[in-house]
């Protein structure tokens, strides 16, 4: 009996060592334990580098499809449905990576389309969305309730934009908490690319220097480092693999660029309880480096489209 | 013959009570932490974690200059406070929670576009020998077009 017993509680107490991993492992699409932070270091980010291979926990946070949709809107630009993925497209995709990088794509659209106020494009893109989050298997990610309410609220762009936030919310945090990072991370990639590829593709040439929209892809730069190690943390899965090569393929004109940043002073607004950071900053891009980075950001997302 | 019964029993039990915490976390987001963020858009994006006392967690993001920011860092009531830095990519200190009384959120905007790193740390009750508290903890992000 005592041998039984024995027994018994070592097996409990492998697999309960085996639990205790997997909850470490996972909650997080974009949490990185210690050991698989691996990293692109950058030409003059040493410091960063270091950082990331001694954090815990890291979360590495790319612009939401809502948040790159404002940014496109702030900058002035105009709304062109012609540039969104067609939502007649949502039966090809039928892999995981599709589905997941289309989830991000269709929301940066629907994004686009709340933010100047496509009534008939919103509800389309909603059940895209849906269409995908769906064949992720992402229970309650868009519910029918949801659809009713940005039907009832076609006009209130407030109320559109918290739908959209809860619905994407709802399927990040449901990938993260179910321990399938990679899927989070290609939902996010799908996004910002969308994103990127709606800026580039809204420059006009003859109004290149000092447009606010090609100061806006300038930024993006910033981020293309957070997606690498976005993606590395999933790294060795075929799919995210795939994607971090086409990644590296756009760094290599991303670094092309070139940004200089001032020191950041902090100053508080006590008016608007506000810290205003400030700084200066100083970018280069070359109207021929702009047209490389567009032609290879269309060049990948067609990849994502067109599956 | 009992013994390798209660195996895949035991896995499913500890596991499902894995994902259930995490599922919480979700849920305290949402419910706690979310509407921090008050009259500031949720960008959608979702973080969160289960945390130790003493624990640190990192997050890079690149905030950009036609924005106005709002950041909610908010744990459970089991943990201690929860301390939050934010510093620029040359480690300098931007701003730390803990010289406002832990507040739990921060406003702020941006001349230029820049890569900023969140710190979060969860502080310890300092009562040695007791289990170390954990409990989730949610970073989220609002933002709104610059006046």
């Amino acid at each position: 009996m005592n041998k039984k017993y024995g027994i018994c509680s070592k097996i409990l107490m492998v697999v309960m060592m085996f639990t205790s991993l997997l909850i470490g492992c996972k909650s997080g699409g974009t949490k990185t334990p210690k050991e698989e932070a691996k990293v692109n270091v950058p030409k003059d980010n040493t410091a960063v580098v270091e950082d990331i291979k001694q954090a815990e926990k890291i979360f590495n946070a790319l612009p939401s499809p809502l948040e790159s949709a404002m940014l496109i809107k702030s900058a002035g630009a105009r709304f062109d449905e012609v540039l969104l993925n067609p939502v007649g497209n949502v039966n090809n995709y039928v892999t995981n990576k599709s589905m997941a990088l289309n989830l991000g794509i269709y929301t940066c659209d629907l994004s686009f389309a709340s933010l100047y106020e496509q009534t008939q494009l919103i509800i389309d893109y909603m059940n895209a969305a849906k269409k995908m989050a769906d064949g992720l298997g992402i229970l309650k990610a868009i519910e029918q309730s949801q659809i009713d309410k940005l039907e009832e609220n076609i006009n209130n762009s407030e109320v559109i934009m918290e739908i959209v936030s809860e619905t994407f919310m709802n399927s990040n945090s449901y990938l993260s908490d179910n321990g399938q990072p990679a899927i989070a991370a290609m939902v996010l990639v799908g996004g910002w690319f969308e994103g990127l590829y709606i800026s580039t593709q809204l420059v006009d040439m003859k109004d290149f220097n000092g447009n606010k929209l090609v100061g806006r892809i300038i930024d993006q730069k910033l981020s293309i480092d957070i997606l690498i190690n976005l993606l590395e943390s999933s790294k060795g899965n075929p799919a995210v693999d795939d994607l971090i090569v086409q990644v590296r393929k756009l760094k290599v004109v991303f670094d092309k660029i070139s940004i200089t940043t001032s020191k950041i002073r902090p100053e508080f607004d006590k008016a608007s309880n506000t810290t205003i950071l400030k700084s200066e900053v100083k970018t280069d891009m070359t109207p021929e480096v702009f047209k490389e980075l567009s032609s290879t950001v269309s060049e990948i997302r067609k990849t994502f489209v067109n599956n | 013959m009992r013994i390798p019964r209660i195996i895949p029993i035991l896995t499913l039990l500890l596991i499902s009570v894995s994902f259930n915490a995490n599922g919480q976390c979700k849920a305290f987001a949402k419910k706690i932490c979310i509407p921090e963020l008050g009259v500031y858009t949720h960008d959608g994006n979702y973080h969160a974690a289960i945390l130790v006392e003493g624990e640190e967690a990192e997050l890079y993001k690149t905030f950009y200059s036609d924005m106005e920011y709002r950041v909610a860092v908010t744990g459970e009531d089991k943990i201690p406070e929860v301390e939050f830095k934010v510093l620029d990519a040359n480690k300098n200190v931007l701003y730390s929670n803990k010289d406002a009384n832990y507040a739990k959120t921060w406003d702020f905007k941006l001349q230029s576009s820049q890569q900023l790193k969140l710190v979060v740390k969860v502080s310890s009750f300092n009562k040695p020998g007791d289990t170390p508290a954990s409990g989730c903890v949610a970073i989220m992000f609002g933002f709104k077009i610059k006046k």
